[in-house]
Formats: C-alpha cells, sequence, structure tokens
C-alpha cells in the first residue's frame, strides 16, 4: 500500500509520499531528523500531520494497530525466543495459535535463507543471520508500510553485500512501500527507486539516484550519491554495460548482476584518446558543468554517462565547456564491483 | 610480582580484624550447636510450627512482593508520573528503618487502634497478631528489595525490544508479559531470593506487630529468641538452620546472577 504523510515535530517538517511497492531511501546528514521521522511514522514518537496508510489515517493510532514494520539498527531479536518464535511474534500478538504461527514463521525463515535456524536462540545467530530472522520477524506481519532504519549498519562488508541482495530480491514489487535510512550510497543505488534528501528536519531534495547524483543540491548530498555507479554484468575482467565495458583491477565471478562504483575525482579528463592499459575510456560530449568549492563536475553524455571532478586549474586547461568533445578515463584499479 | 606490590600491612591487619568479626561468631554459633541432639530438637512439634510458619509466610511474603513490587517497579522506572523520584525515595524508607519503628507504623495503620482499623474491625479482619500480620510485616520490610532490584533492570533495559514488539502488533501488556519481564526475568529471580532473605529472618516489625504467639505468629526467628531463656540449646540449632538457610540464599544469589 502507498504512503503520504506529512509530519511535524519541533524539529521536522516532512512530507513524503512511498507509492506501493516503491523503495525509497531517505538519506541525509546526521541530525537531519532521518531517524525521528522513521520512529514518528512507525507510531514510536509524537508527531503532528498525517499518515496516510493506502487510504487510512494512521496518525493517531498506537503503534500496535498501524501495520507499520520496524527495523532499527540492530536486530533486537528477543533474546528469550527461538528464530522461529521471534518469526512468529506478530502471528501470536494477533492471537493466531502457536502451531499454525509457528508454520507461517517457518516459512518466511526459509524464504529469507534461514529456514534451517528456527530452533536457534539469538546469541546462536551471526550477525547477518540475526539480520534475516529481524527480516522475517518483520515480514511476517505483513506490513503496509516498511521501514528500515540503517538495516546493513552492523554488519561486516561480506555480509552487508549478501542481505543486501537479500533485501533487494525481498522487498522490490512486494506489497509494501519501503523507507530504508542509510548511509551507503551503495544502498542507495542498489536498493532504492527513489532517494529523499533531507537536511535540518526539511526535504531537501527527492528523485531517482542518478538525478540526485548528477544535480546534487548540497556538498553532503554530492560526496554522498556523486560517484559514478554502472549497473551490468560481470565479465572475466570487468562489468559488460550493454555495449561498454568497464575494466576492474578486481573481477568477480563472470555473469552476475553487478554495480561498479567509482568516485568522480578517480575520473581523468582529456581533449585527445589518451594511451595506456589497464583502464577504460568513454568518450563523448560535456553535458553539464557544476562548480562545487573549488573543483568542477563534470558530467559527460558517454555510454555509459560518466561523472569527472577536476581541479578548476583543470578544466581551464581543458577548456571545458558544454558540448566540448572529451575522453574520459577510468583506471581499472580505481572501480570497485559490488554483487547485486 | 615484586614485594613491594603487595597490600600494605596495616590495611590487612584490618581486613583481618573484619574478617574474624564477621566469621568468629558464626564458628562459634556451629561449634556450639548441640548437633546430636539435632534431630530430636527439629522434630519437635514446636520447633516444626515454627519453622513451617516461616517458610509459609516468607514464600507468601515473597510471592506478594514479586506480585506488588513489579508493577510498582515498572511505574517508577517508566511512568511519567508525577513526583515519581519522591515516591522512589519513599519505598527505600522500609529498608533503613528500624524495623521495631516499621512494627509500630504498621500497628497505627492496619492495628485495632489504627487508621483503617475501624474498618478493618468491621471487616472482621484485623491483620495485627495474626498470622497474616506476619505476612503483612514481612511483605512491609521485604519489598522494597525487589522493586529497588527490579526498577534498576527496568532503568537499565534499551527500549528497542518493545518498541519492535509494539509494531509488531503487541499491545502494551502484552509487549510488558512477553518482551519485558523475560528480559528483566535474572534481576526478578535474584530480587526474590533477597525478599525472600529478609522476610525470613524478619523479627522486629513481627514481634511488634504481630507478636510471639507459637503456632500462630510465632516464626523461626521469634522462636529462636524465646527459647534463649528456656532452652538456650534448641535456639543455637534453630540458629544452625537460619544460617544454613542464609548460605543456600546466597548461593542461590549468585547462581540467579551469573
Amino acid at each position: 500500500m502507498s504512503l503520504r504523510a506529512h509530519v511535524r515535530t519541533d524539529l521536522l517538517d516532512v512530507e513524503i509520499a512511498v507509492a506501493a511497492g516503491e523503495v525509497v531511501a531517505l538519506v541525509g546528514p546526521n541530525g537531519a531528523g532521518k531517524t525521528s521521522l522513521v520512529r514518528a511514522l512507525a507510531g514510536l514518537l509524537r508527531a503532528d500531520g498525517s499518515v496516510c496508510v493506502g487510504d487510512v489515517e494512521i496518525a493517531t493510532l498506537p503503534p500496535a494497530d498501524r501495520r507499520v514494520g520496524w527495523l532499527p539498527q540492530v536486530p533486537s531479536l528477543f533474546g528469550h525466543l527461538t528464530a522461529r518464535d521471534n518469526a512468529a511474534f506478530s502471528l501470536r500478538a494477533r492471537g493466531v495459535r502457536r502451531g499454525p504461527a509457528r508454520a507461517s514463521a517457518q516459512g518466511w525463515l526459509q524464504r529469507l535463507g534461514v529456514g534451517e535456524l528456527g530452533d536457534r536462540l539469538p546469541h546462536e545467530l551471526s550477525g547477518g543471520e540475526a539480520a534475516r530472522v529481524a527480516l522475517a520477524r518483520a515480514l511476517a506481519a505483513e506490513p503496509s508500510l516498511l521501514l528500515l532504519d540503517e538495516p546493513l549498519a552492523a554488519l561486516d562488508n561480506t555480509t552487508r553485500d549478501e542481505v543486501r541482495r537479500l533485501l533487494r530480491s525481498t522487498l522490490a514489487g512486494g506489497p509494501a512501500a519501503v523507507l530504508v535510512v542509510t548511509h551507503d550510497p551503495v544502498d542507495v543505488v542498489a536498493l532504492a527507486d527513489r532517494v529523499v534528501v533531507l537536511e535540518a528536519g526539511r526535504v531537501l531534495q527527492t528523485g531517482t539516484p542518478t538525478q540526485v547524483a548528477a544535480a546534487p543540491r548540497s556538498p553532503w548530498v554530492a560526496s554522498l550519491l556523486g560517484q559514478n555507479s554502472w549497473r551490468g554484468t560481470t565479465s572475466e575482467r570487468g562489468l559488460l554495460i550493454e555495449d561498454a565495458h568497464i575494466a576492474v583491477a578486481e573481477p568477480l565471478e563472470p555473469g552476475l548482476p553487478a554495480l561498479a562504483l567509482c568516485e568522480p575525482s578517480a575520473v581523468t579528463l582529456h581533449r585527445v584518446p589518451p594511451e595506456g592499459s589497464a583502464r577504460t575510456v568513454l568518450h563523448g560530449r560535456v553535458l553539464e558543468l557544476r562548480s562545487l568549492g573549488g573543483r568542477v563536475r563534470v558530467a559527460v553524455a558517454s555510454a555509459p554517462p560518466v561523472l569527472a571532478e577536476v581541479t578548476g586549474a583543470a578544466a581551464a586547461d581543458l577548456d571545458l565547456a558544454v558540448g566540448t568533445e572529451v575522453w574520459a578515463a577510468v583506471k581499472a584499479t580505481e572501480v570497485r564491483l559490488v554483487r547485486l | 610480582m615484586s614485594r613491594s606490590r603487595r597490600h600494605p600491612l596495616s590495611l590487612s591487619a584490618l581486613a583481618l580484624v573484619a574478617v574474624v568479626l564477621l566469621l568468629l561468631p558464626l564458628i562459634a554459633l556451629l561449634v556450639r550447636t548441640p548437633w546430636q541432639r539435632m534431630p530430636a530438637l527439629l522434630g519437635s512439634d514446636a520447633v516444626q510450627q515454627a519453622l513451617w510458619l516461616s517458610v509459609r509466610c516468607a514464600l507468601a511474603a515473597t510471592v506478594l512482593s514479586v506480585v506488588l513490587g513489579i508493577p510498582l517497579a515498572w511505574v517508577l522506572a517508566r511512568s511519567h508520573l508525577p513526583g515519581r523520584r519522591l515516591l522512589r525515595g519513599l519505598v527505600a524508607v522500609p529498608l533503613v528503618l528500624p524495623p521495631v519503628v516499621g512494627g509500630v507504623a504498621l500497628l497505627l495503620a492496619f492495628g485495632r487502634q489504627g487508621v483503617l482499623g475501624p474498618l478493618l474491625v468491621e471487616a472482621g479482619a484485623v491483620p495485627a497478631f495474626t498470622t497474616w500480620g506476619v505476612i503483612l510485616a514481612e511483605t512491609f520490610v521485604a519489598l522494597p528489595f525487589l522493586v529497588l532490584t527490579v526498577e534498576g533492570a527496568l532503568s537499565g533495559l534499551a527500549r528497542d525490544h518493545e518498541e519492535v514488539a509494539a509494531t509488531l502488533g503487541a499491545r502494551p501488556l502484552r509487549v510488558f508479559l512477553t518482551v519485558t519481564l523475560p528480559a528483566i526475568w535474572p534481576s526478578v529471580l535474584s530480587g526474590a531470593v533477597l525478599a525472600g532473605a529478609r522476610a525470613l529472618g524478619e523479627f522486629g516489625a513481627t514481634t511488634t506487630f504481630a507478636g510471639s504467639l507459637p503456632g500462630e505468629t510465632q516464626t523461626v526467628p521469634l522462636a529462636v529468641y524465646a527459647l534463649l531463656q528456656d532452652d538456650p540449646s534448641a535456639a543455637y540449632a534453630l540458629s544452625a538452620v537460619l544460617l544454613t538457610v542464609s548460605v543456600a540464599m546466597v548461593l542461590a544469589l549468585r547462581s540467579v546472577r551469573r
């Protein structure tokens, strides 16, 4: 179901809409009000305004009646209950008998790849397993709106990629509207259909990740989302994106969906085709120039499009203007691959 | 380690004095306990009566402390009641109040001449000088141990488990019973052991409020005191029993806290 909300507190005045099945990333600097917004939507923080899920106004309801799922940063599994009983908690709370509740919970654990861990207690689970059980517990409640507050922040890198893939496959196109608070640009690009940027309790910007990355409205957004990210399929030596190929120093197993990430400051621009190996050269015309502090951000309409960030002096040297023909070089060592 | 790192001699000497002060009376008690006569003494009707009365009353007081104390601890830790801090201070008063004064205060509240006296007389349920009086006096002194232990646990408990439970559809009472209570259960147990130990040893408030009627209000500590005049060795034997129970309580407390 869709969410339309206008939440007001002393420090917050935010209008936000999320369509059913849509995943929206909520980003912003510390203290921007992301967690407050999420807690207000869940009914855990007193706020004025309106929260409509589907056609139902839930702003006046207690958390138990909202059907809003909430995953805090730590999994917060109930320590005295097995993984299965944790996942069955919401059904039990709604009066479903123990047997059917456990059966349904087991189904959710299975779907999230932890079906064989049903009898374990939370302290017997690894971080990634606990995150999966916590997600199973939230999804078993069949929430109309699902709020994830930095769900991957507490995990190590490998586990983070795994759980992110799981979130991606579980959440996209599901029945719930999903709002994910994150500090990780990879989460935004990999998970979100749309980004909402919060600053000082207000919405600063919304748009698709690509839109926001191309035209960030604050230095903070620029540094979070301003990196190049290309979606494609892994190959022997990098990532295939339609006709183009991005060379990567540390390739993955070929044939997998993945994301290649590269900082714009690691991209060099040239007026003639550059020499040298172990890098990718993309060719196109300058689409947009934007100065950010002492540096210039250059959007190049190549295939795939690329963002470069060069010093003001370099931009002047190259005599860059909108429409200038350039070659952008991306070193293989500067590109990171993330499996999707 | 070099010798210079050892404890100063003066501190060690004082510590030794403390150990002697604490242990010598207990050792003396065990030495003077008439172990041969123990079975006969403990088997006597009077002693049996006192023992079972003590156990029943202490258990009842412990159960009352748990049933009333957990909700009070919850109010102190979680509600936004005005005067909550004052209330928290008042709850601790019975801990430091001389038990005799507690007994006098109980008389003035629940005695025949007390504040609620006329009401209780009318209802035919004056607890003073009855077994109910023993339970009331023991609860009065034991309850704060449970309340303070549980309140400490509740205040230290992170809220996210309870909040998650609420978003999963659990109403506040269900959250409390299925999430909060299991999380603080070790503290409830150790609070109950402390309360039970305090109730079992209660003397001053009991004798003042309930008297020392054999079979009705004469618990083991009161029986020990009474026997010291007529049959000292029986008093020693009963004392040894209470000592054993106390040691068992300390061990129980340690295993609960682990």
